[in-house]
């Protein structure tokens, strides 16, 4: 399956910026890969296991939902602070996901697509009713969900990255060893951030 | 082409709305209105732009590394010793034979993987830097089965002879080394210290004892929080070993009073615990918010001082005992930069240049939508108690495509007399030249670029080559990560290692920016050895260059009057006629006519360092 990146790209905006329908939007509850995904075969003399496979799967998801929250963010009233972050996540995890998907095809493998995230529910991610919450959320009881539930997404992250390399010969090949150190470097320093952004809030 | 073109209008479209609310706040952009913002893509054939320097050669790299498979073959950062130079690649290592800038020639190639690879060079020892979880004690590229073949942490070579060079040592360190800095000791010239930074998590005890993560940064056992240290006997590399690293993360937290997700309250729970993260369970959740380990740190012994660029924080360490290094200062810019990379200071040692790596390095982020105070530079100024204050920032002011990975990475300074510049690599973005004498206003002086190593994809492209192109890729475009990984100033040259291209070199030339005059002058500083992370104390012979630097400098900068500027140039002309005691006798006599240029000028220091340098160059003529 090939789609040409500046046609991927309009997908993904396209996708990304149409959430407003988010009542059907999850079936939620634990991992669907292989509903939708090929089997993942992995070919004699690689580098690579199943399970880098799957992290790079799984995290597209992951940050493609997390594109959505940040996006809520411009339209519900954030504080400055919590916006100009939320749009740094935003700037940060589309590159990143298109970073996962050339990794994929490189080696033949499925490539998720940013709607992938309605259907594939990897750990930290949101429940649709979750979302709905942080949808209709606005100033700062935006801000407390957002932070409250981005925490909780990034430490997701984290925790796919720590059962990586817990896989037996996972995270070897460079790409995706590079790639999770970044995403631990990165999601660690905005965890701190978050945390003393929330701690900075007015009493509820 | 006509459905592309549609929707390459919605994608327009599509991204207006996206960027536009941004654009409105007190975020500030890179201009596409540059000569950089329009290169034609090529690995060895792309467009090229330059400003004040000129490429000597581009030398692409050894058959054994010559591809571009994702990371797997990059080159990484450069070390310099003698007439060598030594390159880092994530599948080993290139000594280049560099007596020729013109004509860099391999001495040898190391195949040994290695991500990242980051060298150094002491005498005849190469350290290099091993963080991927790949990594074989025995070198080999077959991945890591038994985790007692796993190699994180810092390799020794034996390289004396730079033809052949021999694995003397695998240092194994908890978190790995994604960097490394060398530091001297100040009491035994057969004793160096290298500080590791790793910014992964610590590998299982059952791979390396000892080694554990945790949450409390003052627990000793912990592996994070901690910048760790090797003690290496230079006549005896077999015997390095680890010591007890530096923990300077403690009380680092802003507003440490917590609102939420607080401490546990459930005693059987200790904060302390590692392991296992379970999102949304508040209790596991790290309570701190300061970092937990640097990306790099730069050293400067000759101050005894280390800039640390460690996640949100600068940090400024004393290194007096360089086993007992503490921290005297740090500082924290939460809106901007969150993942510091490097650290570099002014010579004089009252400013830093704190670098910061959003994105990682493999994403694009200096297009037209990437904000400047994300990804680019922040100048810090030191007070007499070494007291951090943020100054300015400064980023690419060219935007770069989305096919070009481009952030701020690593440089060094240029030893212009008078000046603070920085040269620097910003990966696909090319490399530039920073002026950060004026602290409040850093500006670029010279740059050098090429268009992406691959096109963009078709529809952007529309034609019968791109769709060969595309068709040759196997009908998928690529976006392959490259560019300058480091570039510094040694002995005369810019030297930039290329991840995708190889080596380059390129030299300075003159422009407003920058004269011929400060060019010879930092010419004049010739160093044995540079590993950019030890920064060394740059200083200059007495010579009329260097007294004709600060010249242009006040002549650029209005600094004195122009009739006192001609009425010098011409006396440094005539002196430097004469010879011996004539010579430091009209020198002697122009310093003191521009002692007398001091109280009038608008830059009255400037023009009594100049009266020094005279003075300096008429002891050396006697």
């Amino acid at each position: 399956m090939h789609i040409p990146r500046p046609i991927l790209a309009v997908v993904v905006l396209a996708l990304l910026a149409g959430t407003s329908s988010l009542a059907s939007a999850q079936a939620g509850g634990h991992s669907m890969h292989g509903m939708h995904a090929p089997e993942i075969v992995i070919p004699a003399g690689a580098r690579y296991t199943k399970a880098d496979v799957e992290f790079m799967q799984g995290m597209i998801a992951h940050h493609a939902q997390a594109i959505v929250m940040a996006r809520f963010a411009e339209s519900n009233g954030a504080n400055p602070q919590v916006l100009k972050l939320s749009r740094k996540i935003d700037q940060s995890q589309v590159p990143e996901i298109q970073i996962m998907q050339e990794w994929l095809r490189q080696y033949n493998q499925f490539a998720p697509d940013t709607s992938s995230w309605r259907h594939m529910s990897m750990t930290g991610m949101l429940t649709t009713a979750q979302l709905t919450e942080l949808e209709v959320a606005k100033g700062v009881d935006f801000d407390r969900a957002f932070l409250k539930y981005m925490i909780m997404h990034h430490e997701g992250a984290l925790t796919m990255v720590d059962d990586l390399f817990a896989s037996p010969m996972a995270g070897q090949e460079v790409d995706v060893s590079v790639f999770a150190n970044d995403v631990v470097t990165s999601q660690t320093a905005e965890i701190g951030i978050m945390r003393r952004l929330l701690s900075q809030l007015p009493p509820q | 082409m006509r459905v592309v073109r549609d929707l390459k209008f919605l994608q327009i479209l599509l991204l207006a709305s996206v960027v536009a609310p941004s654009m409105a706040s007190a975020q500030t952009y890179p201009t596409s209105a540059d000569p950089r913002s329009t290169l034609t893509p090529g690995r060895f054939d792309a467009g090229t732009a330059f400003l004040g320097m000129r490429l000597v050669s581009n030398t692409p790299k050894p058959a054994q590394f010559d591809t571009s498979r994702g990371l797997t073959f990059a080159n990484s950062d450069i070390a310099f010793g003698t007439h060598y130079a030594y390159q880092g690649n994530f599948a080993g290592f290139t000594i280049w034979d560099i007596s020729d800038p013109a004509k860099p020639v391999v001495a040898s190639v190391m195949q040994c993987t290695t991500s990242q690879g980051d060298p150094s060079i002491v005498g005849n020892l190469l350290f290099i830097s091993a963080e991927g979880a790949g990594n074989r004690n025995d070198c080999g590229s077959q991945g890591v089965q038994d985790p007692k073949d796993h190699m994180a942490g810092v390799r020794i070579f034996d390289v004396s002879n730079a033809k052949a060079p021999r694995l003397v040592k695998n240092v194994q360190t908890c978190k790995g080394s994604h960097t490394h800095t060398v530091v001297p000791s100040k009491k035994d010239p057969n004793i160096i210290y290298i500080y590791v930074s790793g910014q992964s998590n610590a590998r299982p005890e059952t791979e390396l004892a000892g080694c554990k993560n945790g949450t409390d940064p003052d627990d000793p056992t912990n592996s994070l929080y901690q910048l760790d240290i090797i003690k290496v006997e230079l006549d005896h590399p077999e015997r390095a070993v680890v010591i007890p690293g530096a923990r300077i993360f403690s009380d680092l937290d802003v507003d440490a009073t917590c609102k939420q997700f607080c401490a546990p309250t459930d005693p059987r729970r200790p904060a302390g615990r590692g392991g296992r993260r379970v999102p949304g369970d508040t209790a596991s959740v790290p309570l701190h918010t300061g970092p937990r380990n640097c990306h790099d740190v730069t050293a400067y012994p000759a101050l005894n001082l280390l800039a640390a660029a460690c996640s949100t924080h600068s940090i400024l360490v004393d290194i007096s005992d360089p086993e007992k290094p503490f921290r005297i200062d740090a500082l924290t810019d939460e809106n901007n930069f969150q993942g510091r990379h490097t650290a570099a200071f002014s010579n004089d040692g009252t400013k830093l240049v704190q670098t910061d790596e959003w994105g990682g390095g493999t994403g694009p982020m200096c297009q037209a939508s990437s904000m400047i105070e994300l990804g680019g530079n922040t100048v810090i100024t030191l007070d007499a108690k070494k007291k951090q204050t943020q100054r300015a920032y400064f980023k690419l002011p060219s935007a770069q495509s989305a096919e070009e990975n481009c952030v701020a990475h690593n440089g060094g300074i240029i030893p212009v007399p008078g000046r603070d510049l920085y040269v620097q690599a910003w990966y696909q973005g090319g490399i530039n030249v920073m002026d950060f004498t004026d602290p409040d206003e850093a500006i670029e002086i010279a740059y050098f670029d090429r268009g992406s190593i691959d096109p963009p994809a078709l529809v952007d492209v529309p034609s019968a080559a791109a769709e060969a192109a595309l068709a040759a890729s196997g009908g998928r475009s690529r976006n392959t990560i490259g560019g300058s990984w480091g570039a510094y100033y040694w002995n005369g040259m810019i030297y930039s290692s290329e991840i995708d291209r190889g080596l380059d070199i390129l030299e300075l030339t003159p422009s407003a920016q920058l004269s011929a005059n400060e060019i010879a002058a930092a010419k004049l500083v010739t160093l044995t050895d540079y590993n950019p992370q030890s920064q060394p104390l740059l200083t200059w012979p007495p010579a009329f260059v260097v007294v004709r630097s600060y010249l242009d400098q006040l002549a650029r900068g209005n600094g004195l009057a122009t009739n006192r500027l001609e009425a010098i140039a011409l006396a440094l002309d005539a002196a430097e006629m004469k010879s011996g005691a004539a010579r430091a006798s009209a020198l002697n006599a122009l310093a003191r006519q521009v002692d007398g240029d001091v109280k009038d000028a608008k830059d009255g220091a400037r023009v009594r360092t100049m009266a020094g340098e005279i003075r300096r160059l008429a002891t050396a003529s006697k």
